[in-house]
């Protein structure tokens, strides 16, 4: 129980300290904005296929993701708190509430793009809103389960900003693969068996992600 | 108050290969206290945080007994107290908010408000409570990371240059709370201040002989 008290602990400090400081926020929010803006002013007089406007849906989101999730660990070590953090707390409940924490930032980040791409592109219609709906839940909680390891591993780096899509990009490549060819499934109406097998690619990822990110963990976070 | 047991064998550390010290050997049985002195890079702030289980050493073993039971790290740094130019509180909460907050991820039975409130008033931050740690002095964030480290109550107390940024009323509380911790628990001092060794029983000598 004081586990799971301390790891919900770490979530509501963090979440108290990005709505005070707005370090990913802010982040994720510009570029947000910037690309989607981007994509609409050169493609606006396309017609986009199902394919296409998935593809793109989910370069937004991988790159919003790799400018702000970074923050929970880095900001911890340019801070130098790291040092009061592993004081206080285990390595265990430290990587989990940061997941939490980076999860949650993520399904926002995921909504709003969503919204956005319904808003702005008219070709964007989610047919299938059960595929779509669980797709961008199990995309979005595999991206943060890499994301947050990742982040852990590139705080203790001295370079830390290009580091991040660098080293994340090949892990997260399956990850992509499929998200973006449930999406093209969501907006092309298929019915919910037909995207059965990329859920349990979906699944399988996150799972392997989150269980191997918890064995290395203590390595990473300990000097 | 428990009944600790520290025993440090052969601790030796490297940074890239880079030799800081070696065979670090030492008892500690509550009450006791010791001091860490050594030039400056000689690796007394890397000893202290080795002990407080913050790092690990490149080779030997550190064993922590509690009440005559050997317990983990994990488990024994619910007793330590730690103060350290290295250790930093968070700028933007206010000093009360980053012990309650610390207090709660650390979720130890001893967590009250009056024992906060109690401590911030002793480390004379009481009419700044409600102030965000950003807008600190290094003396005043210094005071902090005590009230910090005498949160949980700890059995071991271990200060790296602990006057540093300090003044003299700041440095007559330190002297105060070392006299009580030492008479108590354990208290472990990383210090080149020959002053501050001298609070100390014992002392060890870190680094590597010049060649």
């Amino acid at each position: 129980m004081n586990s799971i008290a301390s790891t919900w602990a770490v979530v509501v400090k963090d979440v108290r300290s990005e709505l005070r400081t707005r370090y990913a926020l802010n982040a994720l929010l510009m570029f947000v904005i910037t690309s989607v803006a981007t994509i609409l002013f050169a493609l606006r007089e396309d017609e986009l296929n199902p394919e296409i406007l998935s593809g793109m849906f989910w370069v937004v989101i991988f790159f919003t993701a790799m400018s702000g999730l970074s923050r929970i660990f880095v900001s911890e070590e340019e801070r130098g708190t790291t040092l009061t953090l592993q004081l206080v707390a285990s390595p265990s409940v430290v990587y989990f509430g940061k997941l939490i924490f980076n999860c949650g930032l993520t399904l926002l980040l995921s909504s709003a793009v969503t919204v956005l791409y319904v808003v702005v592109f008219p070709a964007f219609v989610i047919k299938s809103a059960l595929i779509f709906g669980l797709t961008v839940f199990l995309g979005s909680l595999g991206f943060a389960s890499a994301a947050t390891i990742i982040a852990a591993v590139i705080a203790k780096a001295n370079t830390k900003g290009t580091l991040y899509p660098v080293l994340s990009f090949p892990i997260l490549i399956p990850l992509l693969m499929t998200v973006m060819k449930s999406t093209a499934r969501a907006l092309d109406g298929e019915l919910f068996t037909a995207a059965l097998g990329e859920f349990q690619i979906l699944v399988s990822y996150l799972l392997v992600m989150t269980a191997g990110s918890y064995l290395l963990f203590d390595y990473v976070w300990k000097e | 108050m428990n009944h600790v047991f520290m025993t440090a064998t052969e601790i030796a550390k490297d940074f890239n290969r880079r030799p800081i010290f070696r065979d670090i050997s030492f008892s500690l049985s509550s009450p006791s206290s010791l001091a860490i002195s050594g030039k400056n890079g000689a690796g007394k702030s890397t000893l202290s945080k080795i002990l407080a289980g913050l790092i690990s050493s490149t080779r030997g073993s550190i064993t922590y007994t509690l009440n005559d039971k050997q317990v983990g790290i994990e488990e024994f740094k619910h007793h330590i107290g730690f103060v350290s130019p290295y250790l930093n509180l968070y700028d933007e909460f206010t000093a009360l908010e980053n012990l309650q907050l610390l207090s709660r991820i650390r979720a130890t039975t001893q967590q009250n408000e009056t024992r906060m409130k109690d401590l911030l008033r002793l480390v004379s931050l009481w009419k700044r409570k409600d102030d965000l740690v950003g807008t600190f002095s290094s003396g005043m964030k210094q005071r902090l990371k005590y009230a910090f480290a005498l949160l949980h109550n700890p059995i071991v107390l271990i200060l790296d240059e602990p006057t540093s940024n300090l003044d003299d009323e700041g440095i007559e509380f330190v002297q105060r709370m070392v006299k009580q911790q030492k008479e108590e628990g354990v208290l472990i001092v990383a210090t080149n201040d020959k002053k501050e060794a001298c609070w100390c029983a014992q002392e060890i000598h870190v680094g590597m002989p010049e060649k």
